[in-house]
């Protein structure tokens, strides 16, 4: 594991609250996930990539703006290990970054019709960029 | 002044690498009483022993302290040899500077050091031991069995087979338990009711055994020898004497529709009825939550058609009283509820059922003969999916399931999946797990069974999500190995549900002063070494009430608890532990403060005549300890505000002695 | 009873309906709602990152309102209540962001007391359930919605993390159903109803938020729902455009029940 890893992974893991140790492999998160099909890496990779340090894949994958936030898997987890979270801080590092967001102001007038809550705008920035 | 021998032992090097045991042999004999100190590579060998004996005679000791391991490991061998060379055996201390001392301690002069301090507080201690003689209590014949499945009829069998009378109380109409509910067993698919019925029957037809069915331990009173037993009769309105069994009450009873218990709800029974055909004892009870007569007086037809005339409407709930020497407790386990795990859609699908329920719907017994049909529809499942661990291996934490693995699932599992491919061939079986676990002799070989002679579809993952949709169960669920999520309409769902013990063990162990671990399981008196005996003396422990096992293990640990139950039985007399309360009578107040902290129920109280300096007489009431029932735990002694109360061999200036000697 | 209202953003735009009729069936159940002073728009979803501060702030502020004027804080949409009530968890619960956050509320000038998680979140249907009791909502009734099939759609956020939430049963909930049996219709109980309309997906991945709704308003209609109920404005923008069942607020349905529907209606601005 690189240096550069093992700082990501430490930040990852102190943003998240989540201790991927706690996992034990029984891929329920993955079973439950409804985004399953979206993701290049899926929840239960999320939790071991992690544990393993290779951050860097999931950080440069579109899954992690795949994830629907629902808690499916944080709430079915047998072992209390709450994949969602670790989702949230890849996805957080990386769009912290300079330059780094996924959605900016302009994409949002395209977005709109007449039904479209407020919610879904304010929800998309605070989940798409800084 | 007494004449005390210290005894230092090396342990090898356990002791001697991190204590200088010759240096601590030195030091000790410039404590005030030891007129002799020495040390020895295993004082616990005979070698040593020998050593110790020749030192009582040739110095006279009178008191001796061993410095080694933990009291819990040699106390009792160093007490036998005090006992050889003519002393009171409880003329003995134990230094213990191993566990506490030199496996914690890394550095030579810091281990001495405290070896040194521990080695001076024994033997202020023994300074003021005084000879303790165990009191003796009678035995009496004859053991109790609370629970009658598969545990409590081995050891009730094991027991009345030692020549000893046994009582097997069990709360259910019937005994046989959960194995009678089950279809087959692992990993030789012996049928259960082939091997379970003919052992009931033994039970039924042995002159040494009598069943209270139908009935519940209501109170224990006493201790190891002497439990006096409260047993409470429910009243099942039919004379159990007169009662034939020949189910003439049942096929009459017009209520029909009342939830069968033994098939797990799947069907309905009779408000009068015999659980199942080989129950034992094979008599009729009726349900008073259904029975037309005893909710409106209006019926009585059960009544009509007894031939033997054992209907009985006025039943009352009978109390027995009953005293025993021993006490088993085999109260079992029973599947955890579904209700928080509904992402499976047990609550919403009848075609999603326990694995328990799978047994009863396999069963030729059972309520569709031994067709495999689901529950919606009577229609042939063609896609089963079986899950593995719901509610077992959760965090300690989580709102739901329990942490520990159930044990029994895995193989049962596989079982399921054998017996559905073999009878129906036609139906695919998937069995998500997250592990196989099966150690157990020829378990793993029955397991791979399943998948290379049967073709069952072992996938490694986990469910997450069940959609009952237009008839059809929609699986959703993860294969890890391929990295994939499936999805798979299935027809039946079976849920290895988790196992829990059965509710009446947290109550039945409060009256037993039986302690329990954070799962209601019961606690064992050494994990390794005392598997089957509960720390409280003359209660042990049969089957699942212990923890989760499969019918073989029951059985052995069934045997093991009557093999202990027979060694109590078979003695006359009791030595009691005289390390217990005792009370000044002349200093307690009778404030009853230590009866009420007293977790054994061993202190009474009682109003006697006490003689004063002016000759008169005066009724004091003043606290009693009764010896036999005191473990000696203390608790009375520190709660004790008189200060009358104090523990033999670990009385207040005994424990002040120490304490000094170790501040000095 | 007086209760603190938290109407949100969304309430005062795409989603009148849900406020108007709550507030409509409020006053006939003599519940005065009182809106804090300058609330600020809850974040719309939770972050749930601990380093995560700035966001929350405004969910603390309303709390903090509520304290101070000693009521329970009651929210209508699914998404407010989520993000307040998870806030609240962290205020109780993490010393850390608590002590950060209220330095920071410190420097708002005046007279400053910490807030330490004391508010009680209420979701409007938690209120209707344990303060006024579905007994006296089934007592309201003048026409009971008898034989309208009502599928319940809780979605994720007023059930989940149900350590948080503490909504009611995550995987088997009462709540929507039992107060659908209180306006006299009879409630649909389908296995989808606590899975994920898409949410905020949509802005993102249209397509992927399109096959989770449709995925809930089948499964809804195939368990034989003439309506889907929610709570959450895009969970009905979400489940409207996909499937093709009728989705309406639960604050209609209840007004509807309540006779309240005819009589009055929102009025465009």
């Amino acid at each position: 594991m690189s240096q550069k890893n093992d700082r990501a992974k430490e930040q990852i893991l102190k943003m998240s609250g989540v201790n991927p140790l706690k996992c034990m492999r029984c891929g329920k998160c993955s079973g439950t996930c409804p985004s399953y099909d979206e993701m290049e890496y899926h929840p239960h990779q999320f939790v071991y990539m992690v544990e393993t340090g290779e951050i860097d894949k999931l950080m440069q994958s579109p899954s992690i703006y795949k994830c629907l936030s629902c808690f499916a898997c944080v709430d079915r987890c047998p072992r209390g290990v709450e994949p969602a979270k670790l989702v949230e801080a890849v996805r957080l590092t990386v769009i912290r970054q300079k330059g780094m967001n996924h959605m900016t102001a302009d994409s949002i007038p395209a977005l709109l019709d007449d039904d479209l809550p407020q919610q879904a705008i304010v929800s998309a920035m605070r989940k798409y960029s800084k | 002044m007494k004449r005390i021998g210290v005894f230092v032992c090396h342990c090898g090097t356990n002791i001697a690498g991190t204590v200088d045991v010759k240096a601590v042999a030195e030091a000790m004999k410039h404590e005030p009483g030891v007129v002799f100190s020495t040390d020895y590579q295993y004082m616990c060998s005979q070698a040593g022993q020998e050593m110790i004996k020749a030192a009582v005679k040739e110095h006279r000791l009178d008191g001796i302290v061993v410095c080694s391991c933990s009291p819990r490991m040699h106390e009792a061998t160093f007490r036998k040899t005090a006992a050889a060379a003519g002393l009171n055996s409880y003329m003995v201390e134990i230094a213990n500077i191993r566990e506490q001392c030199s496996w914690v301690h890394k550095e030579m002069p810091i281990g001495t050091e405290k070896a040194i301090i521990l080695a001076k507080a024994a033997v202020a201690k023994v300074s003021l031991n005084a000879p303790l003689t165990p009191g003796e209590s009678p035995v009496t014949k004859r053991a109790l069995v609370i629970g009658g499945g598969i545990a409590g009829i081995q050891t009730a069998l094991d027991i009345a087979d030692a020549g000893f009378p046994v009582d097997i109380v069990e709360t259910k109409p019937t005994i046989g338990g959960k194995m009678a509910q089950l279809d087959k067993t692992f990993p030789t698919l012996d049928c259960a009711a082939c091997i379970l019925t003919p052992k009931m029957v033994d039970v039924a037809q042995n002159e040494k055994i009598r069943i209270f069915s139908y009935s519940e331990v209501t109170d224990v009173k006493g201790f190891v020898g002497n439990f006096d037993v409260t047993i409470k009769r429910k009243a099942r309105y039919v004379n159990e004497t007169l009662c034939t069994g020949c189910g003439a009450c049942t096929e009459k009873c017009p209520m029909k529709k009342v939830p069968n218990e033994f098939n797990l709800g799947m069907d309905n029974r009779h408000a009068v009825y015999i659980p199942f055909a080989q129950a034992v004892p094979k008599v009729a009870t009726i349900d008073p939550n259904h029975c037309l007569m005893l909710k409106s007086g209006k019926c009585g037809l059960c009544s009509k058609v007894c031939g033997a005339g054992a209907i009985d409407y006025k039943a009352k709930d009978e109390f027995l009283e009953e005293r025993y020497g021993a006490i088993v407790v085999a109260t079992g386990f029973n599947p955890i509820s579904m209700e928080k795990f509904d992402e499976f859609a047990y609550a919403q699908s009848k075609d999603v059922i326990t694995s328990l329920e799978l047994e009863r719907l396999m069963n030729a017994a059972g309520p569709t003969g031994g067709t495999l049909l689901r529950p919606s529809d009577h229609q042939h499942p063609h896609t089963i999916v079986f899950v593995q661990c719901v509610g077992s291996r959760c965090e300690a934490c989580a709102e739901k399931g329990k942490e520990y693995c159930s044990k029994i699932c895995c193989m049962y599992t596989a079982k399921h999946a054998m017996l559905i491919r073999d009878k129906y061939p036609d139906t695919d079986v998937y069995v998500f797990y997250i592990d196989v676990r099966t150690p157990g002799k020829n378990f793993d070989e029955f397991y791979r069974r399943a998948v290379e002679e049967y073709g069952v579809h072992y996938i490694k993952g986990m469910v997450g999500k069940v959609t009952p949709e237009n008839g059809v169960l929609k699986v959703q669920g993860s294969d890890l190995i391929d990295n994939r999520q499936l999805h798979i309409d299935a027809d039946l769902v079976v849920l290895a549900a988790a196992i829990e013990p059965d509710k009446s063990a947290r109550p039945l162990a409060t009256m037993l002063t039986a302690s329990m671990d954070t799962n209601d399981f019961f606690t064992e008196a050494h994990p390794k070494l005392r598997p089957v005996e509960s720390p409280t003396a003359g209660v042990f422990l049969s089957g699942t009430c212990q923890g989760p096992k499969d019918i073989p293990e029951t059985v052995s640990q069934a045997g093991a608890a009557a093999s202990k139950v027979i060694g109590l039985l078979c003695k006359d007399k009791l030595l009691g532990n005289p390390c217990v309360a005792h009370s000044d009578e002349m200093m307690c107040n009778g404030c009853s403060t230590c009866e009420k902290v007293c977790p054994y129920g061993a202190i009474t109280y009682e109003d006697k005549e006490f003689r004063m300096p002016d000759r008169t007489t005066k009724v004091r009431r003043v606290a009693k300890v009764n010896e036999a029932v005191c473990q000696g735990c203390g608790a009375c002694t520190v709660a004790c505000m008189s200060g009358a109360m104090d523990l033999k061999g670990f009385m207040n200036k005994q424990i002040m002695a120490e304490v000094d000697a170790i501040c000095k | 009873m007086k209760v603190s209202y938290f109407p949100g953003c969304t309430l005062r735009t795409k989603a009148k309906e849900l406020d108007f009729y709550a507030r409509k069936c409020l006053e006939k159940l003599d519940v005065e709602p009182i809106e804090p002073d300058n609330w600020q728009c809850c974040g719309g979803v939770f972050v749930s990152a601990k380093d995560e501060i700035a966001s929350k702030l405004s969910s603390v502020r309303a709390l903090k309102s509520a304290k101070e004027a000693g009521m329970p804080l009651v929210t209508v949409c699914s998404a407010c209540h989520n993000v307040i009530k998870q806030t609240n968890y962290c205020m109780q619960n993490d010393a850390d962001f608590a002590n950060k956050v209220n330095l920071y509320m410190a420097q708002d000038g005046g007279e400053f007391t910490p807030y330490n998680g004391e508010t009680e979140v209420l979701h409007f249907l938690e209120l209707l359930r344990d303060k006024v009791g579905f007994d006296k909502v089934k007592a309201a009734v003048v026409k009971p919605l008898t034989g309208r099939k009502i599928a319940a759609y809780y979605g994720c956020l007023l059930l989940r993390p149900n350590k948080v939430m503490a909504f009611d049963n995550p995987e088997n909930p009462t709540i929507m159903e039992d107060f659908i049996r209180a306006l006299g219709a009879e409630p649909v109980v389908y296995a989808m109803r606590n899975e994920c309309c898409g949410g905020y997906v949509v802005t993102d991945d249209p397509e992927s938020s399109a096959k989770k709704s449709a995925a809930v308003t089948e499964n809804a209609m195939n368990a034989g729902a003439d309506t889907v109920m929610t709570a959450c404005p895009l969970c009905k923008y979400n489940l409207s455009k996909n499937g093709g069942a009728p989705v309406v607020y639960f604050t209609e349905l209840m007004a509807e029940a309540f006779g309240l529907k005819e009589e009055q209606h929102v009025t465009e601005e």
